[in-house]
């Protein structure tokens, strides 16, 4: 675990120094220690700091949003981009684009809301399947809402003008290019109330990952649990989609990774899962405005690009 | 201990209940069967103990306290339940699995003093502390039941329910489960084990109950249950009932149906 956040913060650092100003090792301590001179400080501080912040938020946001999918519907494909949010979140924010609209807080709260109305629908259809409403339940809904949210935005972007549609496309692959100490304010506010929450509700998802009839004869309300589990880790994606678009493989890949380095119990799970995912953020974001620069590569492509070979190979492995 | 009282349950679109007015109970320092052909309505009872399925009338008390009062960890420091089927999403190792039996009496950020100790007790009284270290997924079927019964030991509940606890084990391990189950009823507590089979019932348990389509058709000794003209009726299927020749108990022996050529 040590070794886990000394390798975030190692990645961290470099992301701080590297961009088309290159900052010295010396020169970035004394920016942190509050010295050096002021465009150094300005570059460090306002235009890459919040950036790398963010990308921490949103890796961390993925991997433990993951991972608590992955436990609570029992399938190791779930991830939260798969499961309606983000298909949701994607609508709220198309529909201002494609109306005109630009402001990065309404498109945030937009995303939000678009995120927030899928996962209640999911959660209304699971409900009224009855009583033995289950993991499969959530999860097909959660791929048809996907599904639908895809063909409206398809049907929203046909209409629009080819700025509004660019401008959505580059949303839906995700970017930290527009990233503020504000957009770390809320994404940093919705995890601190969401991860303290699913750390706390982490045994439920080692008894819910043995199946219902099994986890209720291990004291825990599997429907409740699960729904609970589902609603907060869908928030908490929702609010990473809102802060830097659609970031996708993350929370599919992490979970499998901290799974393999943490064992069965789902709170070390989730923990290394955060970590893990904030590191391979931070380094994808890093890969996405370096590689090409100036211009910037989409981040859901790089975390996909760098992520599938380590997954494939994770896979190899798996016995 | 456990008491299922005049339970009637039905399921949502089924033509008849799948229990209807059953009353059973499972005392202290006994092991109580529950036998009954498939679609008897054994392990419905038994997720109505665990709040799966709502009883439409009657109700299932623990200690006294009706089980839908209870919250569902409540219920799991009280009763220890092994049901049918369950299967980790997700590999483990064979000790974290049995750990989870610690989980209804950990503290909210897991602290239990007695966990380890528990854990440990139990793998060996179910003799699987070979297999602790192996992974779930790479256990034989038998392997597996067998760490499940460690699981609900290491709970520590007066009260223990086991639906087919025998199922993939061979002739030995069945035999070690039951005098396992045995066992823990002579230390005082109440057992109850749904099981198809009847041979082994009849050596072990002090009651067995045989219900047939969702009610009770016996409740007595195995001797008073272990009969064929009960059996044959409830099974639909010609057998006769001899004493098995080393302890006496009353042994079931299928007959093959004569074959008739119009």
């Amino acid at each position: 675990m040590l070794v886990l956040v000394a390798v975030l913060g190692a990645a961290a650092l470099v992301a701080l120094a590297v961009g088309p100003v290159a900052i010295a090792p010396a020169e970035l301590w004394r920016v942190l220690a509050g010295g050096a001179d002021p465009v150094t400080r300005a570059i460090v501080l306002d235009v890459r700091a919040p950036r790398v912040a963010l990308a921490v938020l949103v890796g961390a946001s993925l991997g433990l949003s993951g991972g608590v999918l992955q436990g609570a519907l029992r399938n190791p494909l779930a991830e939260p981009y798969l499961l309606g949010v983000s298909g949701g979140a994607a609508v709220g924010a198309v529909v201002v684009v494609s109306m005109g609209g630009t402001d990065p807080s309404l498109l945030a709260l937009a995303a939000f809301g678009g995120g927030l109305a899928a996962v209640v629908v999911v959660i209304w259809v699971a409900r009224a399947s009855g009583f033995q409403a289950d993991a499969r339940v959530l999860l097909m809904a959660g791929v048809v809402v996907g599904a639908f949210a895809n063909a409206v935005i398809m049907v929203l972007l046909a209409g629009a003008p080819a700025e509004a549609a660019r401008g959505a496309l580059w949303w839906m692959m995700g970017s930290l290019g527009a990233a503020e100490w504000r957009d770390v304010a809320r994404l940093g506010l919705v995890l601190a109330l969401a991860g303290p929450l699913l750390l706390h509700w982490a045994r439920d998802l080692d008894a819910l990952a043995l199946g219902h009839d099994a986890a209720a004869a291990l004291g825990v309300s599997p429907e409740r649990a699960g729904r609970q589990l589902y609603l907060v880790a869908s928030l908490l994606a929702a609010g990473t989609v809102a802060a830097a678009g659609l970031v996708g493989f993350v929370g599919l890949l992490v979970p499998h990774v901290a799974r393999a380095l943490a064992g069965a119990r789902h709170r070390a799970i989730l923990a290394v899962s955060s970590i893990a995912g904030a590191t391979l953020v931070v380094g994808a974001d890093l890969a996405a405005r370096t590689v090409r620069a100036p211009s910037e590569l989409p981040l859901g492509a790089v975390t996909a690009v760098i992520g599938v070979p380590f997954f494939l190979s994770l896979l190899r492995r798996m016995r | 201990m456990i008491a299922w009282d005049r339970v009637t349950i039905a399921y949502p679109g089924a033509a008849r209940p799948a229990v209807e007015g059953v009353s059973l109970g499972a005392a202290r320092g006994a092991l109580t069967a529950v036998v009954g052909p498939n679609g008897s309505g054994k392990s419905t009872l038994v997720r109505a103990l665990l709040r799966r399925v709502p009883t439409r009338a009657g109700c299932v008390r623990v200690e006294g306290a009706d089980v839908t009062g209870l919250s569902q960890r409540d219920l799991a420091t009280r009763v220890a339940v092994v049901v049918q089927r369950e299967e980790p999403a997700f590999p483990m190792r064979a000790i974290e699995y049995v750990a989870l039996g610690r989980a209804p009496h950990a503290g909210a950020w897991g602290g239990d003093a007695r966990g380890a100790h528990a854990v440990r007790e139990a793998a060996a009284m179910a003799g699987v502390e070979d297999l602790l270290e192996r992974r779930t997924d790479e256990l034989s079927g038998g392997e597996w039941q067998r760490i499940r019964l460690a699981r609900a030991i290491a709970q520590e509940c007066n009260a223990i329910v086991l639906d087919e606890p025998t199922t993939f084990l061979d002739i030995a391990h069945e035999m070690a489960a039951f005098e396992l189950l045995a066992g823990l009823a002579r230390r005082g507590r109440a057992v109850l084990a749904v099981s198809h089979q009847l041979n082994l019932v009849s050596r072990f348990a002090d009651r067995v109950v045989l219900l047939h389509r969702g009610t009770v058709a016996a409740d007595g000794t195995p001797d008073e249950v272990m009969r064929a003209s009960v059996l044959e009726a409830v099974y639909q299927w010609p057998l006769v009932v001899s004493r098995d020749p080393a302890v006496g108990a009353p042994t079931l022996v299928p007959l093959r149906r004569p074959t008739h050529h119009p």
